[in-house]
């Protein structure tokens, strides 16, 4: 079976992102996996890798990938492209590995299938992507006809499941050229984590909007994200307005989410927002505007003031819990 | 400093959008064509490096006919001139196709610096910057939330999921921005009028160097094999609240092993 390269994800802190493991799920319907980790730590994320079904781990050990922007994953990437002659390369569909395979495709004369929801192998056993276009109102299968097919995978898209591999650990040396040595970071600043699930792998999401009112209404979000577990979003207006921070954006101009269960709270469901939650398996609504169009998407809604409802809620679910 | 902004025109996001059942591209023609929201960020930055640091702002875009609408708001915003890339070869290219074009245009027009919205609206794939800046061999200073030029040195703020990093590179060099980077300005009567006036450019691939066989839908790596609209939300229950409706919305989470 032909080998199928996986770009290992991890956060800023180094540890392994879910979305790695739903990589390797997909990677498992189309040949053999092999994780590509780049830079240190991998022996620590070695046991769930082979949890999760890499036959192989390739590690590039240089400093130069967290030193310059996505050119040196680019150049290792084709190089191993270019020797393993893989039936695919995976990566996960974030900022950086987005742009680290808009870089390989050009170095190898291939194609890129960006933001995919699903993967499946094809009657030739080539992948199949599935896409949900303008926010997810379109269902779009592509395929990549010419070179290496490389695929970026939506994270939270593929359910992970576990299949157990050897995952045995092969190094590759890497030094990066100079031509990919163009774009220096000279500082880093991760992002805060928190204590909250990370809104794209999230499996509830608790997103507020204009009605909240302020920073200080927006609160009432956290409290019920906290009861449940979930991640925070907010719409464009909570943003704009500064009431809570860029990266927690949900829609068009921000981050796509589909969760398991996602709550709009006085969110009134512009096209625009929908656009980034409407595969969301379950919305539940809460707006006091009966019109809202949010309703029209919703599973259940209810009408009514944020500031009642949301507590009488968070109080339920606090029962609950016992 | 010579100062290109890469724009593209995309159907309107606030009406439905979907694809020709004809070739399955992107259904343009149905539905009027906006400046990429992302794009106007690029504009006014390119703008706002001129303000500061003096030169000219040309607006580059790849397209169709239609596309000169949008080129005329770009220049009545302020931009000094504009090159329209078209010709019928390029109609359906994807990703990897449209960097060639763009990158043999930018060598024709010559740049110190590139200027791109960080995403497109339609295809949201993020991809060009990132591979202009691969074709053109020069730094890749992508996803800025703030882009300083000093001396040949740019620096930007690269904003990513997993936080914020510091990027320098030195010109010439290819930048992307996001939406919090500005606030992008709105044309003046004296823009608009300024504009129909200003100077556009046409080039077609004759004039780049790019064969009809490297770009288009039928050379396309990534293809569509088929499309389909989702079918619509089904609204599901709606209660009003009497002051129960907290405890409703509990209900309906439990029912479905929510909490």
């Amino acid at each position: 079976m032909s080998e199928v390269l996986v770009l290992a994800e991890r956060d800023s802190s180094g540890e392994l992102k879910k979305v790695t493991l739903e990589l390797l799920t997909a990677a498992r319907r189309l040949g053999s996996p092999s994780v590509v980790w780049l830079g240190p730590g991998s022996d620590a994320a070695q046991p769930r890798l082979a949890e999760y079904g890499a036959e192989k781990v390739y590690v590039a050990d240089s400093a130069d990938f967290a030193g310059y922007v996505t050119a040196p994953a680019a150049e290792l990437l084709a190089h191993l492209v270019n020797e393993k002659s893989p039936a695919a390369v995976l990566v996960a569909g974030t900022n950086d590995s987005k742009e680290v395979a808009a870089r390989l495709a050009v170095k190898i004369s291939s194609g890129v299938l960006a933001d995919v929801v699903d993967v499946a192998a094809g009657d030739d056993g080539k992948p199949v992507g599935t896409h949900a276009n303008f926010g997810g109102s379109v269902t779009v299968h592509a395929t990549v006809r010419k070179g290496t097919p490389i695929l970026a995978l939506r994270p939270g898209a593929v359910s992970a499941e576990p299949s157990a591999g050897a995952a045995e650990a092969e190094a590759v040396s890497f030094a990066a050229s100079d031509e990919a040595k163009l774009a220096k970071v000279t500082e880093r600043a991760p992002a805060e984590k928190g204590g909250r699930p990370d809104l794209t792998e999230a499996q509830i999401v608790v997103s507020g909007g204009r009605g909240t009112g302020s920073a200080d209404g927006f609160h009432v979000i956290e409290d019920l994200a906290d009861a449940m577990g979930a991640a925070v979003g907010a719409s464009r207006a909570v943003v704009d307005a500064g009431w809570y921070p860029h990266q927690f954006q949900v829609g068009q101009t921000g981050k796509t989410v589909s969760p398991q269960l996602y709550v709009a709270v006085g969110i009134s469901g512009a096209i625009q927002h929908r656009a980034g939650m409407q595969t969301s398996k379950t919305i539940v609504a809460v707006n006091k505007d009966a019109e809202a169009p949010i309703f029209e998407i919703a599973d259940f809604g209810v009408v009514g003031d944020l500031f009642t409802v949301v507590p009488q809620l968070i109080d339920d679910i606090n029962k609950r819990k016992g | 400093m010579n100062i290109v902004v890469c724009m593209k025109q995309v159907p309107d996001t606030e009406v439905e959008r979907s694809l020709n059942l004809s070739d399955n591209t992107v259904d343009r023609a149905s539905v009027d064509g906006v400046i990429n929201y992302l794009d106007e960020f690029a504009i006014e930055e390119g703008l706002k490096l001129k303000e500061a640091n003096g030169g000219e702002v040309t607006i580059l875009t790849m397209g169709p006919e239609k596309a000169s609408d949008s080129i005329r708001k770009a220049l009545s915003m302020g931009a000094d001139k504009a090159v329209h890339v078209i010709d019928d070869a390029l109609a359906g290219s994807d990703a990897v196709e449209s960097s060639l074009a763009l990158a043999e245009a930018l060598k024709v027009v010559g740049f110190d610096l590139v200027v791109f919205g960080c995403e497109s609206t339609d295809a949201r794939t993020g991809l060009v910057p990132a591979m202009v800046a691969e074709r053109l061999g020069v730094p890749q200073l992508t996803l800025a939330g703030k882009v300083e030029v000093s001396g040949d040195e740019v620096t930007i703020r690269r904003v990513t999921d997993d936080g914020v990093a510091t990027v320098t590179g030195r010109l010439p060099a290819v930048v992307s921005v996001n939406e919090k980077i500005n606030e992008p300005r709105y044309p003046t009567f004296k823009g608009i009028m300024a504009a129909k006036k200003k100077p556009v450019q046409t080039l077609t691939l004759s004039d780049l160097s790019v064969d009809a066989g490297q770009v288009g839908l039928e050379n396309a790596a990534s293809w569509v094999e088929d499309f389909a609209k989702r079918p619509p939300r089904q609204a599901g229950v709606v209660v009003k609240d009497e002051g129960d409706g907290g405890s409703k919305a509990a209900g309906f989470l439990a029912e479905n092993k929510f909490i």
